[in-house]
């Protein structure tokens, strides 16, 4: 019944002789905030691309909610509620926002391959993907291609996508990566501020958003998982002082 | 300025434009300003569908195609060979060529959905060879390479022959180019025609938004050999005679060219690059069929270089520059 909403058992990865990924256990309960922390290279994002199956894990197996899905493909796991972002835009660059948008939420609901309706008929799917663009404030420029917008909008168009999946699991690959402090601050406003039946995992580099934002912290050193526990317990814990802030103090 | 609704906003941007009404009006002139150039018209209108097919796949969904004669061939073999057996009907001829196009291309869609790029080019290029040899060496169904023989069209609708002078010709294949011009633009502005560009632009991002980018692959692969085989199929019953030559690496080739110098990915471009490409040719291949070659290559280079979006890309730009600087 309480299954968390998202779930692991003794992942392990190595690219060749770099393990990537040894023996991963990670739960995420339901709604959630948790972050994901760690010096670079610890193989954070890979251990998101190992759980929305853009990678094959060597060992072990995953679950959303009760169902494992270790061996489901990447889209079969969005339509089942698990859904990433990128740490580097990956974006539909000749597309406008509202296209990209549009063309998440008609995939969602299964229009994505309707040939004899021209898009503006789907109106419902139209105005969702406007309304979404709206609560991310991209209204004004939704009309623009994606390529032309500033970065900054570009960071929150990858939310808007994800979003637009309906997610019940959202995995942030360092969302508010190469935005400013402001803007990072308002962006995670916008993370918080999502549905809470939403379960988020974020990764964030940015300690004091990581401490003001997350319910608890993992954090990950060298393909482990080295503690886990609440932002009072990490900001204590000298393993964690010594890998981790010490480093960032003293780098 | 505030933004219109978002719904009609993108109503707008697929209404028909003043400049597409006027090309197809357009496409008539020949029947009364170039009556001796009726047969090179239907050629053109044939060789327009073909790019069409390819820009479906190439244009919006970005997938490369090094052998797409392979289907032209195709529906020109099994329009020629329902022919030459007796039954000679045209429009069932079309629908038996996109039939049997359509087929091997969902076949050939399954290894064709899980390769891009170099890999893609390969095997593409491998299928249209191969389709070349076997249509070669079983010469008691093709004729081989002298040719299929014995090709005789019914009149169409029972009463339209297909006369020397391409009346006949040019009018039914310009109605099939429109038709299925108006069916590709009806797919293009769906919801569908979305996916493709979605797989166009970014093919990692599609499968993390859910999207069943293989699915969508297969399917427009399908419909893509299907209208090159209604293509092929127009050109053996205009002509009625199918060549090797329409399975050839050179027709495959020249679709690539045509399409990328009118430009990939607009719909019109293949047309646009059809006209151009085969006017030019006619004109200047009198001097000497290598020579052709040489201007081609040029306007090849020169089109990517200074207009990576082809002819018509080129124009599109300079309409909006020249509206702005109006504005
Ligand atoms: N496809 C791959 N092939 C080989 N090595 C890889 C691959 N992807 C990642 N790596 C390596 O695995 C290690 C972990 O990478 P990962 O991207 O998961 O780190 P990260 O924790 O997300 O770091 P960052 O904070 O810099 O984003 C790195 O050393 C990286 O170079
Ligand atoms: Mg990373």
């Amino acid at each position: 019944m309480n299954a968390p909403a998202l779930s692991t058992r003794g992942l392990d990865k190595s690219f060749g002789s770099l393990v990537v990924a040894s023996g991963i256990e990670f739960a995420l309960p339901q709604g959630a905030r948790y972050a994901l922390v760690g010096p670079n290279g610890a193989g954070k994002t890979t251990l998101i691309n190992l759980m929305t199956g853009m990678l094959q894990p060597d060992a072990g197996r995953i679950f959303l909610g009760d169902e494992e899905i270790t061996s489901l493909r990447p889209e079969e796991r969005v339509k089942r509620g698990l859904v990433r972002t990128f740490q580097i835009n990956s974006l539909f660059p000749r597309l406008s926002a509202l296209e990209s948008v549009t063309l998440a939420v008609c995939e969602r609901q299964g229009h994505g391959g309707a040939i004899w309706r021209s898009l503006p008929a789907y109106r419902e799917a139209v105005d969702e993907a406007y309304a979404i663009l709206l609560s991310l404030r991209l209204g004004n420029d939704c009309y623009r291609p994606t390529r032309e917008l500033a970065y900054g909008q570009q960071r929150l168009l990858e939310i808007a996508l994800a979003l637009a999946t309906r997610p019940r699991v959202l995995l942030l690959d360092e969302p508010a990566a190469g935005v400013p402090i402001e803007g990072s601050a308002e962006l995670f406003d916008a993370i918080s501020g999502l549905a809470e039946h939403i379960s988020v995992l974020f990764i964030e580099h940015d300690m004091d958003i990581v401490f003001r934002f997350a319910s608890r912290i993992i954090v990950m050193v060298g393909g482990s998982v080295l503690v886990d526990g609440t932002p009072e317990e990490i900001a204590a814990d000298p393993r964690v002082r010594e890998v981790y802030l010490g480093k960032k103090r003293h780098g | 300025m505030t933004p219109a609704e978002p719904h009609l906003y993108l109503q707008a941007q697929i209404r028909w434009h003043r400049l597409e009404i006027a090309f197809w009006v357009a496409t008539l002139l020949p029947f009364l300003l170039f009556k001796s150039y009726l047969v090179l018209a239907s050629q053109i209108a044939i060789t327009g569908l073909f790019a069409l097919s390819l820009d479906l796949i190439l244009g919006y969904a970005g997938i490369v195609s090094l052998g797409h004669a392979a289907f032209f061939g195709l529906g020109s073999y099994a329009a020629g060979i329902v022919s030459k057996h007796g039954w000679g009907e045209p429009l069932t001829g079309l629908v038996i060529a996109a039939a049997v196009a359509g087929l091997v291309g969902y076949a050939a869609s399954f290894v064709i959905a899980r390769f891009r790029h170099l890999a893609l080019i390969m095997i593409t290029l491998g299928m249209g060879l191969l389709l070349h040899e076997a249509a070669n060496s079983a010469s008691w169904l093709t004729g081989g390479a002298d040719g299929l023989q014995g090709v005789r069209m019914w009149p169409l609708f029972g009463y339209f022959k297909f006369d020397l002078y391409g009346v006949t010709a040019y009018t039914y294949s310009l109605a099939v180019l429109f038709l299925i011009f108006l069916a590709a633009r009806r797919l293009i502005h769906s919801p569908f025609g979305l996916s493709l560009r979605g797989i166009r632009e970014n093919p990692v991002r599609m499968p993390a938004i859910g999207a069943p980018s293989r699915a969508h692959i297969r399917k427009v692969y399908t419909i893509s050999a299907a209208i090159a085989g209604v293509a092929g199929a127009l050109l053996a019953q205009t002509t009625q005679t199918v060549s090797l030559e329409v399975l050839s690496f050179q027709r495959s080739a020249d679709v690539l060219v045509i399409l990328i110098l009118g430009g990939a990915g607009r719909l019109y471009g293949g047309i646009l690059g059809a006209v151009i490409y085969m006017v030019a040719r006619d004109q200047l291949s009198g001097f000497n069929p290598q020579y052709w070659y040489f201007w081609i290559g040029i306007m090849l280079i020169v089109v990517v270089m200074f207009l990576p979006n082809g002819i018509l890309g080129g124009l599109a730009r300079f309409g909006a520059s020249s509206r702005a600087k109006a504005a």
